[in-house]
């Protein structure tokens, strides 16, 4: 096993280094996704209610709102709740306190099931008779900032991913390919008494696989050790600490599967790519 | 039995290593094949043992028809072939015995076959005493040997020897033969592939002689053609 020693060490380190880019790209991946959603669930547009509606009338249109498909949960506000609310936030400021209550208008917060989807919704509230155009507030340019960058962030770790994939299979394959080369002798001994591929084939493919494993080994530990570091310098980063990272102890378990998995098929892969050319006889 | 007709090979660059040739070899024969280089003496042999196929025609060894032999089929082809060659192929960094145990386990013999059947070749090809020595402590002559105990520890029906002398002096190279005659009296067909033909008619053989690519004569001791 390992016959060229120092090819395998390479062969490990870049698989390992490749492992570890993945896993990074994968998990910032994880980390943005989860803020997203975090964001997505704080994210509710307004749709303000004519003021000519009476409080019973406004409540009817909570109907209406539940009835729009990308509606996940309304929430009616009345004129005395928003102006309450909306003193308590300014209670050192007297010229506010004196506002009354006729000032303000019915509401409802309105959460959705999909921000990409916001502004068809918000044309559909807008839609509703009682609501009316231009009553409905929502953050369109921000949810739409977000859904861009879920989807760079998704396009570029998925051309990361099948990019190192393939250089991790390649320079597998060449380490493979220098056993065999060195072993060509023998596989040609193999050939001429009768063996079959498979026999062969096997000792390079688990050559291969084993490569492939200590390098999901490795690349295991150190993507933990890596996740704590950075989790710990953006705690302790005064600017960025409001980050809420997803703890390393609730992925593990899918980064240990995720790594071993690669880490074996690059190197069987590698391994058969390597073997193929020897047994076309 | 091996049963060449009308076989054609040409190889992707355009040479025509055999046009038309046509050979039976019977179970038990001695058959020695002979020609001039170019003459497709190694072609015949690249097909027998199934390294290529034919470009047109039927190949048949022991019972299998090489035209459309399929993938899986050719080990087991081959076991029932054993193969000479002129530069022993032996593994240079393991013992007479390891290169037979390695050669066993490639077609997944268990340790109480091998232990039975290495010393058997070895005592038929005279090295029992030798198993221990690699490779490079053995003469030219006990090198050959020993690839000739390899192949015959399939028990293979044939025996195809490509210029098994070509590396031994003369003493050595009528050593060789007289041991392929013996492997041959005890049931399996021989061929040799060779250019020696002093060697050839110290033996009253059937010589197949070759030339571009057809049999030129087929018949038995020398007939002093050129080649």
């Amino acid at each position: 096993m390992f016959s060229h020693g120092f090819m395998s060490f390479a062969a490990i380190g870049i698989t390992v280094a490749c492992l570890l880019i993945m896993g990074t790209f994968t998990l910032v991946a994880v980390n943005a996704n989860a803020m997203l959603e975090d964001m997505e669930a704080q994210n509710q547009m307004l749709a303000f209610v004519d003021k000519s509606l009476s409080e019973v009338e406004a409540r009817a249109l909570e109907k209406k709102l539940m009835e729009i498909p990308n509606v996940a949960k309304v929430t009616f506000i009345s004129n005395e709740e928003a102006a309450a609310a909306f003193r308590s936030r300014y209670e050192d400021d007297e010229l506010f306190q004196g506002l009354p209550d006729e000032n303000f208008r019915h509401r409802f917060a309105v959460d959705l099931k999909d921000i990409g989807y916001m502004s068809k919704t918000k044309a559909e509230i807008e839609a509703i008779a009682g609501i009316g155009d231009g009553n409905v507030s929502a953050y369109e340019d921000e949810a739409a900032g977000f859904i861009t960058i879920r989807n760079v962030a998704g396009i570029v770790c998925a051309v990361l991913i099948a990019v190192l994939f393939v250089v991790s299979v390649f320079i597998i394959a060449n380490t493979i390919k220098l056993t065999t080369f060195d072993r060509r002798d023998e596989i040609a001994i193999m050939k001429m008494v009768g063996a079959t591929n498979g026999f062969i084939r096997w000792p390079f493919v688990y050559e291969g696989f084993l490569l492939g494993l200590f390098s999901a080994v490795i690349g295991f530990f150190l993507q933990w050790a890596l996740y704590e570091a950075v989790a710990r310098s953006v705690a302790a980063n005064d600017t960025i600490n409001l980050i809420n990272m997803v703890p390393f102890s609730d992925m593990r378990f899918y980064v240990a599967v995720i790594f071993a998995a690669a880490g074996m098929l690059i190197g069987v892969g590698g391994s058969l790519s390597a073997i193929r050319r020897f047994l076309q006889v | 039995m091996i049963r060449l007709t009308d076989v054609v090979k040409e190889y992707p660059n355009g040479t025509h290593a055999l046009n038309g040739l046509s050979m039976e070899i019977q179970d038990g024969e001695f058959v020695f094949m002979v020609g001039p280089s170019g003459s497709g003496k190694s072609t015949v042999i690249k097909l027998l043992i199934g390294e290529i196929e034919p470009s047109e025609g039927r190949v048949m060894v022991n019972g299998f028809s090489l035209r459309n032999i399929k993938e899986w089929q050719i080990p087991h082809m081959r076991r029932t072939v054993g193969v000479i060659f002129q530069d022993f192929r032996l593994i240079e960094t393991k013992s007479v015995y390891d290169n037979m145990v390695f050669a066993m386990r490639a077609v997944g013999a268990g340790p109480r076959e091998i232990k039975k059947r290495i010393p058997y070749c070895l005592h038929l090809v005279g090295l029992e005493n030798k198993s221990r020595r690699l490779p490079s402590e053995l003469s030219g002559g006990e090198q050959q040997r020993v690839a000739i105990a390899r192949a015959l520890l399939n028990n293979p029906s044939t025996i195809i020897a490509d210029e098994p002398t070509g590396n031994l002096d003369p003493a050595r190279s009528l050593e060789i033969m007289r041991l392929l005659e013996r492997i041959n009296a005890l049931g399996t067909t021989v061929l040799v592939v060779t250019h020696e033909k002093d060697l050839v008619n110290r033996f009253d053989k059937r010589v197949i002689m070759l030339e571009q690519g057809r049999v030129v004569s087929d018949g038995r001791g020398y007939y002093g053609r050129k080649f």
